[in-house]
């Protein structure tokens, strides 16, 4: 991946996010987003080192991941809209984005679920012969989860391609990581036996890089790896917080965390014509996004429950 | 011919099923020595690929059924206790259940699970002896009870060729279970079809898991005081069968339930709200349950002292016939 390409990831992560967050303001997008705004580089270094055939499991805060995966913005836009165009027909919204024809097999609104589920992808892949990999994204809040802790254990035992990246943007919510996780983050997987390295998350170049080393590795049957990506979330964690303001970090503090920003540090590394040019057309494909999810139909409420069942008697 | 008792036949359903096809494959605790007696010889037979001893995480396990259906996998888990659904009920309602809605029918989600052993135990004290069954159908999620071997065959078999996630309880009191068949007619039985257990003409007394053979042996005795019981056993907690049940109740007119659910929003509850809404009655139904929020004690008179049973059945009959 080139570094116009992750360039082009982070921006369009970035811009995607702002323009969404501006149609929460409309309300246009109902029940609101948590913003992705500063932590553009761990998806798109993450995602720019896995092939098409490997799957993803996302979160709450999960639009990054799958833009990086390369789902249509148009799509994607419009399921946050609740449009019957929206990658999932309007049913998932901001919280469960899943498109599975690019191995994304859902983003997950239960902190800690998804990394048992990416587990078990994962294992039924090298099952089938397939030489896929599994990667599961989660917070530092999920390194609470007991469910979580046990998935390490699973992946560890029956050494199954799967990657544990945790973005550690310092919060769970306003729960400061320091005062929630006892020990490290690094060391709850190293018990396991699982390799953890602690990455630069600001700097997509860095993350491939090391995302690169991991799928090598779970690629050659060698198990799961676990990276910890520091990194700092520039905005609310939920767009409620616009509203209603929550004291729990200092004004310095947020302008130290965005003084590194992904945008930036990889912009830098691109002259500046380039540069614009990518933005441009960046502009371009949202304004075509918004266009199509504000002119796409709503879901007709007699069909609210369609897809409930594959099957049903 | 040959006898097949309720356990061999979940053991035979689980052969079959691995035998056809590939992507069906079992996890569980201590399943490769077969501890409850269900998995019994497939470790042998199908080996340690497919027949998955886990570690006690059952949260994890049940998560990580639900990513290997994803990628195209038919998992069938065992959990050893009945309370262990509460443990993964977030795994199951919330996660397992929700996937299709919630992505737009993009995938399907063809896990099963099979509780050994529901219901009391029979001195197994307070966090043993749930029979939740109520609890799975409330969310949604297609839920059988069978009560003869033949059926626990048939649907097993089809709870795990069903895309969706299924729940199967096997009440302890049913394992034992024999029954006379000639086991090349076994066969699936499909999930949401009742059966009309005993056919009778003056009350229906509807009935499920351990509990129609406790119907059944009510009706016999009935019958010799000249009150003709049909026995409808819905098989299906969710979804209902029902045709099947207005069929009965069209005949008779005269309704009782019994149900190993606690009273309150239980099994029972559901069935008396739908006689409610669509069968007309010649008397107000009666409904035969577990009391509300109940624990299961210990001691053997107090554990039996919770649970429905042939007495109460017979009284919950001769009220709803009482102005004949
Ligand atoms: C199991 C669970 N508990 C609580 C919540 C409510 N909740 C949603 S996001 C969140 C914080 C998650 O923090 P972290 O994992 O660090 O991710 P971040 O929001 O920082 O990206 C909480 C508490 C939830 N969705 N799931
Ligand atoms: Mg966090």
């Amino acid at each position: 991946m080139s570094t116009a390409d992750l360039y082009r990831t982070v921006r369009l992560i970035r811009r995607f996010e702002e323009r969404a967050i501006e149609f929460v303001r409309s309300g246009e997008i109902v029940g609101g987003i948590h913003p992705y705004v500063g932590q553009e580089a761990i998806a798109a270094g993450v995602c720019a080192a896995l092939t098409p055939d490997d799957v993803i499991t996302s979160t709450h805060r999960g639009h990054g991941h799958v833009l990086a995966r390369g789902v249509d913005p148009r799509q994607l836009l419009a399921e946050l809209m609740g449009r019957e165009s929206g990658l999932n027909k309007g049913r998932g919204g901001s919280m469960h984005a899943a498109d599975f024809s690019l191995g994304i097999l859902g983003a997950n609104a239960i902190v800690g679920a998804a990394a048992s589920i990416a587990t078990g992808a994962a294992w039924a892949h090298r099952r089938q012969g397939r030489d896929t990999v599994a990667v599961t994204f989660f917070g530092d809040g999920a390194m609470n989860e007991g469910m979580l802790l046990e998935a390490l254990n699973l992946a560890a035992l029956w050494r199954v391609p799967v990657i544990f990246v945790c973005e550690n943007n310092g919060y769970a919510t306003t729960m400061p990581v320091e005062s929630a996780v006892a020990g490290s983050i690094t060391g709850r997987a190293e018990a396991f036996g699982i390799p953890a390295y602690i990455v630069d998350g600001q700097d997509p170049e860095t993350v491939l890089e090391a995302t690169t080393a991991a799928v090598e590795r779970a690629r050659a049957g060698e198990g799961p790896t676990f990276m910890e990506c520091m990194t700092y979330r520039f905005d609310a964690h939920h767009t409620f917080e616009h509203r209603a303001r929550l004291d729990y970090r200092s004004a310095d503090q947020v302008a130290f965390g965005r003084s590194r920003d992904p945008v930036v540090i990889q912009g830098a590394r691109l002259p500046d014509d380039e540069r614009a040019a990518v933005d441009a057309e960046i502009e371009a494909v949202l304004d075509a996004a918004a266009g199509f999810a504000l002119g796409s139909a709503h879901p007709d409420p007699a069909e609210a429950l369609k897809y409930l069942y594959a099957v049903m008697p | 011919m040959p006898k097949l008792s309720y356990l061999k036949a979940m053991n035979r359903a689980l052969a079959d099923s691995l035998d056809r096809d590939q992507s069906v494959f079992l996890l569980g605790e201590d399943i490769r020595v077969a501890a409850s007696n269900l998995t019994a010889g497939l470790l042998t037979r199908f080996g340690p690929d497919r027949v998955l001893d886990t570690p006690l995480s059952e949260q994890a396990f049940t998560n990580f059924a639900t990513g290997a259906a994803l990628a195209g996998m038919r998992p069938v888990i065992e959990f050893q206790i009945p309370s262990l659904l509460f443990l993964v009920f977030e795994q199951i309602a919330n996660q397992a259940h929700k996937f299709s809605l919630m992505t737009g029918g993009q995938c399907r989600v063809p896990v099963t699970y099979v509780v050994t052993g529901s219901g009391s135990r029979t001195g197994w004290a307070g966090q043993h002896s749930d029979h939740p069954y109520t609890l799975l159908a409330h969310v949604g999620v297609k839920t059988v009870v069978p009560a003869a071997p033949t059926d626990a065959y048939g649907l097993l078999v089809s709870a795990i060729r069903d895309d969706d996630p299924v729940v199967f309880f096997a009440p302890s009191a049913a394992l034992g279970v024999r029954e006379d068949v000639d086991f090349t007619t076994l066969a699936p039985v499909p999930v949401g079809v009742g059966r009309v257990a005993r056919s009778g003409d003056d009350v229906t007394v509807v009935a499920i898991g351990h509990l129609v053979h406790d119907a059944l042996s009510v009706a016999d005795e009935l019958a010799g005081h000249g009150i003709s019981v049909e026995v409808f056993d819905p098989r299906t907690v969710y979804p209902l069968d029902l045709d099947g049940l207005a069929a009965s109740v069209a005949k008779t007119r005269r309704l009782v339930v019994i149900d190993d659910s606690n009273r309150t929003s239980g099994f029972a509850a559901e069935i008396l709200a739908v006689a409610a809404e669509r069968f007309t009655l010649d008397a107000p139904p009666r409904r035969v349950t577990r009391p509300d929020g109940a624990v299961l004690p210990f001691a053997l008179a107090l554990d039996r002292a919770i649970q429905p049973d042939r007495d109460q059945l017979v009284a919950a009959i001769n009220a709803v016939l009482e102005d004949r």
